[in-house]
């Protein structure tokens, strides 16, 4: 997944949590998901499009989310994603362990920025 | 600019290219096709023009080796674990969990085949075997199993069923109707004739009915070379697993050669043959097969050794002794360069331009031509001498019937290489050739004892 100014490996790394919480907004589908990712993040975070669709079938063999065919709006072949219960018990550890690194993250920018400031 | 493909065309060309990569299945080509046409839908609602778009949302899919490799990681640990049958996998291992309890099951079954004519008293092993019927019989205890496990496994309908018997009705028959003699040579070249008939029989199973399509042909060469690999790897570690059964038994005092001559060995190559053909089916997508490989690697060598082999006759001035093993190692020749050729195109990207690999190939056909050619001319010599024996009749049946394919792939190749023909000619032509091979096998196999009078 190539990032336009995000690192890889952080681009990598968000991909799961981004998928999650998007598709527990509602089922969706490939698409949608690409397009959603790029309203939320302002089109700074950029996928290569067609490496989405590994991950959403890793997902599906986890028992994450549950794949099925439907059709679009013109009548073609569509397959959506929905979040099972597994997925969104997945997105809820997931979210909190982004939430402590952010936190963390935070801690440490402020020390960084002002060495006075160093929380207590 | 009338002939410019339409949209439907080019994403019709985008799938053919992505259907060659075979980490990624026909849904997940569905799949992506769906988004390539959502993209392109967005971008002309955007103001572009439909070449533009299509451009765009190809680009932006991403480059399909990159896809096709992020496709087969995925699909790599999907296989892994149905290798080892991990219990409470998704509901796309049950389908492989189904064709491994096949192959197993049918494995079993035909270890037991192989086993059952001894309860009529023909041995198989010891001094009294009947070594004459268990040679003739020995692919019909075994692939009539091969053609079930792809009939059930490509869900052949049942109307066809029928089809697949007659193949093995007709092999059975002949091996053991015909009134051969104890050292009949009709009789040998039916044991070696009727296995590679009833192979290329199998196809029709392999192919699921289909064996008429092109790509499906393509497919089960594929599928023989991968097959022919696998089966030596078995072959070999059951080999080393018979000679150390054998060392640690005679330590004890025991002599286990009954045991593995008369049962581990008969039984193992029966089932090996079942196994390995699921080996095969289950690896298949998995980003890279093993024959291109030792094609590409074996394809050099050869050529040198030919282009020397002519510089040396040239040199000594030498002319090819007949012997009666020649017209033989001559055809072994022709079979070792057809399957480079073989298994080279059919790893081949046909949209790639000629390159150098092809002029390699071309010359190693070439070389392997003018090879036999000198060794044709010499044989003919000797035919006309002694006549017409079943043995000689066969090996230069053979030998033409190499002949004839690799000269025509030499003129596509260098055609294509001209950029006179597009490669998919040369692919077609070789999967077209497939049932010249079936009528061969078939026709030693069933008219040549009659011919030549069982001798």
């Amino acid at each position: 997944m190539a990032a336009m100014n995000i690192d890889k490996d952080l681009v990598a790394a968000s991909a799961t949590p981004l998928v999650l919480a998007i598709l527990s907004e509602g089922e969706s589908y490939g698409y949608a998901i690409i397009k959603r990712v790029a309203e939320l993040s302002g089109g700074r975070l950029q996928w290569t499009d067609g490496m989405l669709y590994p991950l959403l079938h890793r997902l599906e063999r986890n028992g994450l989310v549950k794949a099925f065919w439907g059709r679009s709006e013109t009548g073609r072949q569509r397959k959506y994603y929905r979040l099972t219960s597994a997925g969104e018990a997945e997105l809820e550890r997931q979210r909190r362990q982004w939430q402590m690194v952010d936190r963390t993250m935070r801690g440490v920018w402020r020390a960084a920025i002002d060495p006075a400031e160093q929380p207590v | 600019m009338t002939d410019k493909p339409t949209l439907d065309e080019r994403i019709g060309q985008w799938r053919q290219y992505l259907r060659r990569r075979q980490a990624v299945h026909s849904a997940d080509i569905e799949e992506l096709e769906d988004h390539l046409r959502a993209q392109i839908e967005a971008l002309r609602a955007a103001g572009l023009d439909e070449d533009e778009a299509f451009l765009v949302g190809v680009k932006r899919l991403g480059d399909l080796d990159t896809l096709s490799r992020e496709f087969a990681v995925e699909y790599s640990e999907r296989l892994w674990k149905q290798l080892v049958a991990s219990p409470g996998g998704a509901a796309s291992s049950s389908a492989g969990r189904r064709d491994a309890a096949a192959a197993v099951g049918l494995a079993a079954a035909a270890a037991v085949a192989i086993k059952i004519p001894e309860l009529f008293g023909l041995r198989i092993s010891g001094p009294s075997a009947d070594l004459s019927f268990y040679l003739r019989n020995l692919s019909l205890f075994v692939l009539p199993f091969l053609a079930v496990f792809f009939a059930l496994k490509r869900g052949l309908a049942r109307s066809k069923w029928p089809w697949l018997a007659v193949p093995f009705v007709a092999g059975g028959l002949v091996a053991n109707i015909w009134p051969f003699g104890p050292e009949s040579h009709t009789g040998v070249l039916t044991a070696i004739h009727l296995p590679i008939g009833l192979w290329l029989a199998v196809c029709y199973a392999y192919a699921g009915g289909l064996w008429r399509r092109q790509e499906r042909r393509m497919n089960y060469v594929r599928f023989s070379g991968e097959w022919f690999i696998y089966y030596t790897l078995i072959a070999l570690g059951g080999g080393v697993l018979m000679g150390l059964a054998s060392f640690i038994f005679e330590t004890i005092g025991l002599n286990p050669e009954k045991a593995l001559a008369g049962w581990i060995l008969p039984c193992g190559a029966m089932g090996a043959v079942i196994i390995a053909a699921w080996l095969v089916e289950h690896k298949q997508s998995v980003i890279e097969n093993m024959a291109p490989v030792l094609t590409r690697l074996f394809t050099p060598l050869f050529t040198a050794l030919l282009l020397v082999f002519v510089a040396a006759m040239v040199w000594t001035g030498g002319v090819i002794k007949v012997e009666r093993e020649v017209l033989i190692g001559f055809d072994l020749l022709l079979v070792v360069v057809l399957g480079l050729l073989l298994y080279a195109i059919s790893a081949r990207d046909p949209q790639a331009p000629p390159g150098r690999f092809d002029m390699l190939q071309l010359l190693l056909v070439a070389s392997a031509l003018v090879v036999d050619s000198i060794a044709l001319w010499a044989i003919a010599a000797r035919i006309s001498e002694f006549g017409f024996s079943p043995n000689r009749t066969a090996a230069l049946g053979l030998n033409l019937l190499l002949f004839v394919n690799l000269a025509w792939s030499a003129v596509l190749t260098a055609r294509f290489l001209a950029g006179r023909v597009p490669f998919a000619r040369l692919e077609r032509w070789q999967t077209a050739y497939l049932p010249a091979y079936a009528v061969w096998a078939w026709f030693v196999t069933a008219l040549f004892p009659v011919i030549f009078k069982y001798q």
